[in-house]
This record gives structure tokens, sequence and C-alpha cells, in this order.
């Protein structure tokens, strides 16, 4: 089976500690969602698994092998990162024929037809690029190496609307066509709510959610009505958080919602994925209580 | 046919639902093709496994076919077949929505039965 098994990894950079004994599979042939906020540990953990950055204990396997100076595990696996590695003034054509070297599946005549439809000149160096089009020049590559893992750590940073639009197909229609397991991490969540498959979520280092996005929105739901029938209904009730405006209250619950035992004159809407995120990764430091005193 | 995060339904019941619609309304005649798996993900930028989720709903109540290497297909009688189907969820769907918000607004049994006589007689 072609899965990434992280065993028990624990990364300190000085005093932070970055990841705190994560164990996480991803499996064949399935789109993640890799969610958490600012500075959660998600880049450390896409850099791990590909050997860029080395954990203080813990080990990642491919297909049961460790990634530990194993040259046909990593071959096996892309990294689109923030990071570019590859020469100034190097021009993108050119960039093609390198990457091929290094990943012999690598299609360049399907990067250079989708290079096309993002409108990007290949005949331009790199460094010349726009942060929207360094990203786009990226996603190319990304999108035809045709490993069997693809880790993509913020694809659509600096994209318009019709770009981030254009790699949402391609990243469909590539995985239709070639099935293979890819990660995506970022942070426009409703964006990616659809495409991914199962959703892994990150905060201070630890993994809190690990679990298919459908089964998890299917548990969440809201409910909103005047505080005093609001406050009663989620006695016993698994609340994630609420917010409050004068004598309206809103409660996000976590449970199957039994419509029956519903009060009359409240309100339920389920649960959508940046909701339930924000709601699950809110700390005391950004909370609303913070936000009322400021107002 | 749109897919509505904020929908109450999940991806697959909205795909599900939409391709009914897309049979009862006659886009997709009996015996024809409908799009591809592949097809429903990409447009709709949806994860391929909700879209088969989706398909296997109309596949399994008998709505669609599957030709082996050619596609899928709306089977003989599925117009009929849904019609029915919809008319059995009309009151579920419709009558009991409609008066509990009637309650909600205490609109009275006999204002709304002129209110539907007036829609009829609008048609």
């Amino acid at each position: 089976m072609n899965s990434i098994e992280v065993k028990d990894i624990s990364k300190t950079f000085g005093d932070v500690c970055a990841l705190d004994h994560v164990t996480i599979n991803f499996e064949q042939n399935k789109i993640y969602g890799l969610l958490g906020r600012n500075g959660a540990g998600k880049s450390t953990l896409l850099n791990i698994l590909t050997n860029r950055i080395f954990p203080d204990s813990g080990q990642v396997l491919i297909n049961g092998i460790s990634t530990t100076n194993n040259d046909t595990a990593l071959g096996s696996m892309y990294l689109m990162s923030e990071k570019t590695y590859y020469p100034e003034k190097m021009k993108i054509k050119d960039a093609y024929k390198w990457t091929k070297i290094f990943y012999p599946d690598f299609d360049e005549t399907y990067a250079k037809k989708i290079a096309q439809m993002f409108k990007l000149n290949i005949k331009k160096p790199i460094t010349s690029l726009s942060t929207g089009y360094t990203s786009i020049f990226k996603i190319t590559i990304a999108l035809s190496v045709n490993t069997p893992f693809i880790l993509l750590d913020e694809p659509v940073l600096g994209l318009d609307a019709n770009h981030r639009d254009l790699f949402y197909k391609l990243l469909i229609e590539k995985f239709s066509d070639h099935p293979c397991t890819i990660v995506i991490s970022t942070h426009l969540i409703e964006e990616v709510s659809q495409v991914i498959e199962d959703i892994v979520i990150i905060q201070d280092g630890k993994i809190i959610r690990n679990e298919s996005c459908e089964a998890l929105l299917s548990k969440g739901y809201t409910v909103s009505g005047s505080k005093t029938i609001v406050d009663t209904y989620i006695q016993y009730k698994n609340v994630i958080g609420y917010d409050s405006l004068g004598g309206l209250k809103t409660a996000y619950i976590l449970g199957e919602i039994n419509k029956s035992t519903l009060p009359d004159g409240v309100e339920t809407t389920k649960l959508d994925l940046q909701r339930l995120f924000i709601q699950l990764t809110n700390e005391l430091g950004d909370d609303r209580n913070e936000f009322e005193s400021s107002l | 046919m749109i897919i509505d995060l904020k929908d109450e339904r999940p991806i697959f019941i909205q795909i599900a639902d939409g391709i009914e619609d897309a049979i009862l309304s006659g886009i997709f005649t009996e015996e024809s093709q409908i799009p591809s798996i592949t097809e429903f993900s990409v447009n709709y930028k949806i994860n391929p496994a909700t879209a088969l989720k989706g398909i296997n709903i109309l596949v399994d109540s008998g709505m669609v076919y599957k030709k082996r290497g050619l596609g899928m297909f709306v089977t003989k009688g599925a117009v009929e077949k849904l019609r029915e189907k919809r008319k059995e969820q009309f009151f579920d769907n419709y009558i009991n929505n409609l008066i509990a918000e009637a309650n909600r607004l205490n609109i009275s049994k006999s204002e709304i039965v002129l209110m539907i006589e007036r829609g009829l007689s609008n048609e």
C-alpha cells in the first residue's frame, strides 16, 4: 500500500515546540486538507515528511520504509513549498528541463500546456515573477510531476479568484486521471472544503482532528435565538463556541441534531468548515471577550 | 444544477437531487448519457469520491445504470418512477412546512385554502 506513516514525530526550534508527538497516516489516493492557524506546525510537518528538515524524534515511513536518506522514497513525493530552490536567473522552461532529471515522470508537455492556460510566460526568469505567478509556476510543476504523493503548502498564495478556480479544476482533473495522494495546506478553508476528502487540523504542534470532512461537518450545527432559550437548550451539549449580540445568542455545537427536541423560536443551520475551524482553534488570547472590550 | 455549501443537505445528496431534477425536467432524457464522475467533480470543484457517492444513490435506486466502458445512462422509465417518489415526498417537504409557517403567522385554514386557490388560478 502506498501510504505515508508519520510515527511520533517531535520537533522543537529553540524553546518553541513546533510538533509534539505527531502520529498520522496519509492513505493512498485521497485528497487531504491540512489546516491550522499561522505557526501551528503545518509547514514543519510537510518539510519533515520530505526530509528537508529533521525531526528530534520519531520517523516517517513510506510503504513501511524510513524516508531518512532514502532517495527512492523521497523521489515519490513532491513538495510545493514557500521556498523556491531554483538558481536565480533560471528561466521557467529550463526549470522544467531540470525537474525532469529529478522526477523522471514529470510531463513537460502538460506543464507547458497548463502554463499557457494560466498565461505564464515560460521564457521569463523565475525571480522576475510576481507572488501570484511564482505560485502558478510552482503549481505547473506540482501538477505535472506525477509522483504518488503531492504535498502543496499554500498553493494558491497570491492567486486571483479566476486562477484559483482554474487551479482547483486542474487539480481535480489530475486526481481523477492519475489518482495520487494529495495534501493541501491552506488558509482558504471554504474553497477547499468540497475538494478535500479528509481533514487534518493541527494546533500548537498537535493534531486535534483527523477524520473525513463529511463526517466532521455532519456533526456540527448552530443554534440561534433568544439568549435564555439557547442557554437552556445547550446545557449538557458539546458547545465549542458562541457569539452573542444583545439578547441574541448563537451557539456552535458538536453532536447529532435532534430536531424533535428543539425548542420553539430557535433557528438551526449546519456548520460550515470555516466556522467549525474558527471555533475549534480559537484561543483565549483572541477570544470574543477581548474583542468586546475593545469595542 | 447548483451546489450550495450553505445548503443543509450534504454535497453528495445535492448532486443526486440535481441529477433527478435534470431527469424530471427533461434535460437528461431516458436512455441518454449523463456526465461522468470526472466531469461532475471538475465542473463543481468537488472531490470525485463525493460525486461518486451522489451518483451511486441513483444507481442503487435504479434511476441511472452503468454501461461498462461507456459511462452512465438514464434508465428507461426513470421519469415516471421519480414523479411517484417526489409525489410521496411532496406532503413532507411542502405541505408540512406550509402548515408550520402558517401556524407561526396565525394564518387560518380558510386563508390557506384561499391562497392555494389564488396560486392555482395564477398558473
